[in-house]
């Protein structure tokens, strides 16, 4: 846990980054700081693992408060991830993921191994580790980046804007790549960010901060969508927040699904004809897998891929009410495509199936 | 010029080619050597604080303008009454060659312990390294590059310039210069300016050999000519330091 009391960091001229902040990291989850610039989100960072002193309050590690202890010693217990991955430029990319083993006594062959079971873990092949960072891309650097932090397994990791300097395909990939690893490694993380849909996707709680240094709101993501603080935590979760809270509604067993006939390719076009509601049939190759939507009554002959309607997103049934009204709303026939964990079709849903499941429970259970 | 290098009358005793040369490179060494001890530990300095750039726009270029064989006979003047011996000649000349190495040096590793990401530095301090690990550890092999060639510079000026000391009758390769102009022996001065010229040239790739060997090729992106290019093709060449 890291526990912010009163904390306050003034400058002498006058100027308040952070103002009286009050906050706790609750162990083994991810805590994300956000706001806009200037809000001392990231002055906030800095001063737990005292890169920063803080003017007057007391940050604590897991009850312990950090003011006493040897600024070195508290930041080699301390993961710590910057934006752009700060590697050491004349440092092969196994010695960089290396750096901290080493730095704690281990031999350079025992470190060197570690580093590559982390390399391994965070996507890296291993023809990477005598590499060095400048033959690397922004997402692979960012990557290394993140290893490096791992590699002394420190309880508590800090993250300052991880994932801002790549582009944003690169971005979504390493944010569900991270969410996957912070569930297998639970460590105990405090994420700073200005991108509230990055807070919202990652964050187990966010702490949403305004100018000058104070603490606004303090809540799960689907909380900030639905019960903003204020004007300015609304005006900052920005629009659809109705429309983006339904991404963090589970929607498992509160929509009825309708059975859909199906086709696969290579059939006639009267036969699938016969199987259409509609002016749409769904086709599904050879396991079940929905494959887009055809019109069978424009086909002449034998029903091929070019005939294939793509523009249908297909919805999980342990997935989000968000999915399936996408899946509802982005397909030609308006019958969203629900698949099984394995991909393969169980039936469709409309939109207004969705909203009805939706008016049905003005409390919807949140997926996390 | 050949016939006078050809000579092997030219190439024993105590002002014989050799011997020249030996004491040539000895004055510049020395003066490197100082020079060095001088002006990489203030470059650092300045480059890490920040205090005392102005040394930097302003000490160290002034010092470039210096006029070395003006000076040395100002130095000369001052200094030899104190000194009995040769001492009071060799120590005017030293101080010339070092005054006029600090500023290449000083200026370069300052502007390579600038140069020095400053992300690198920040990720090195949140990891717990501390002040003395970061200069050793980040700082001073990120401006290694810098440094040498800093001193690569500051040498090939040294073994130039440290001609002036047979000027006030001491020896080095100077002698040849100043013996031949007197004695109108024209085949001796080309003769020396020529191994002047053939000195600085070795010394110049032999620190350009060993800057390859030190720097790293994280550094220098040396691979990039050999095989690899950023983000692509699996197959690592391994950096070969050579």
């Amino acid at each position: 846990m890291i526990k912010f009391e009163n904390v306050t960091k003034a400058y002498p001229d006058g100027t308040v980054a952070v103002d009286g902040l009050n906050l706790e990291a609750p162990t083994g989850k991810l805590t994300i700081l956000v706001g806009p610039s200037g809000c001392g989100k990231t002055t906030s960072l800095r001063m737990i693992n005292r890169l920063i002193e803080p003017t007057s309050g007391t940050i604590y590690l897991d009850d312990k408060p950090t003011s006493g202890m040897d600024a070195a010693l508290l930041r080699l217990r301390i993961g710590y991830v910057i934006q752009h991955a700060g590697l050491f430029p004349h440092r092969t990319i196994v010695d960089n993921v290396a750096t901290m083993p080493v730095l704690l006594g281990e031999s350079r062959q025992g470190a060197r191994k570690k580093a590559l079971e982390l390399m391994e873990r965070v996507g890296l092949p291993a023809s990477f580790a005598k590499r060095y960072p400048w033959q690397l891309s922004g997402g692979q650097q960012q990557r290394v980046g993140v290893a490096r932090a791992l590699a002394s397994d420190p309880a508590f990791m800090l993250m300052d804007e991880p994932f801002s300097a790549v582009d944003p395909v690169v971005r979504a990939q390493l944010q569900d790549e991270f969410l996957r690893l912070q569930r297998e490694i639970g460590k105990t993380i405090i994420m700073v960010t200005h991108d509230i849909d990055e807070a919202l996707k990652l964050g187990d709680q966010v702490a949403v901060m305004r100018v000058g240094g104070k603490l606004a709101q303090m809540a799960t993501p689907s909380e900030l969508l639905t019960a903003p603080a204020d004007e300015f935590v609304a005006d900052f979760v920005g629009r659809d927040r109705g429309y983006r809270s339904l991404g963090f509604a589970n929607a498992a067993g509160t929509v009825t699904l309708t059975e859909e006939a199906c086709v696969t390719l290579g059939t006639s076009a009267v036969e699938a004809q016969s199987k259409a509601t509609g002016a749409w049939v769904l086709v599904v190759d050879g396991n079940r897998k929905p494959l887009g939507w055809a019109q069978p009554d424009l086909i002449n002959g034998e029903l091929k891929r070019e005939h294939l309607n793509l523009s249908g997103t297909s919805a999980s049934s342990s997935g989000t009410m968000r999915q399936l009204l996408d899946a509802a709303l982005s397909s030609p026939s308006r019958r969203g495509v629900v698949v099984d964990s394995n991909g393969e079709l169980i039936g469709t849903v409309t939109a207004s199936d969705v909203v009805k499941a939706i008016e049905a429970e003005p409390h919807l259970e949140t997926a996390r | 010029m050949i016939n006078y290098l050809l000579n092997p009358a030219h190439w024993t005793g105590s002002d014989g080619i050799p011997a020249l040369i030996g004491e040539h490179l000895l004055y510049s060494l020395i003066a490197l050597a100082v020079a060095a001890i001088i002006a990489i530990p203030l470059g650092i300095y300045i480059g890490v604080t920040g205090k005392g750039v102005f040394m930097i726009a302003g000490l160290a270029n002034a010092l470039r303008a210096l006029p070395s064989v003006g000076l040395l006979i100002l130095l000369v003047l001052l200094i030899s009454p104190s000194f009995p011996s040769k001492m009071g000649y060799i120590l005017p000349s030293l101080i010339v060659l070092v005054l006029l190495a600090v500023p290449p040096i000083l200026t370069n590793t300052y502007a390579g312990v600038r140069a020095v990401d400053a992300a690198a530095v920040d990720a090195a301090r949140g990891m717990g390294f501390r002040t003395m690990k970061i200069l050793t550890d980040v700082q001073l092999p990120c401006s290694l590059p810098l440094v040498l060639s800093g001193i690569r510079s500051a040498l090939l000026q040294i073994i130039s310039t440290a001609t002036i000391a047979a000027y006030i009758s001491l020896g080095g390769l100077g002698r040849l210069l100043i013996d031949g102009k007197a004695q109108n022996d024209y085949s001796q001065m080309v003769a020396g300016a020529v191994l002047v010229a053939l000195l600085a040239l070795v010394f110049d790739q032999l620190l350009a050999f060993i800057t390859r060997r030190v720097v790293s090729p994280g550094l220098t992106r040396r691979t990039l000519k050999t095989a690899v290019t950023p983000a692509a093709a699996d197959v690592v060449t391994t950096p070969v330091a050579a």
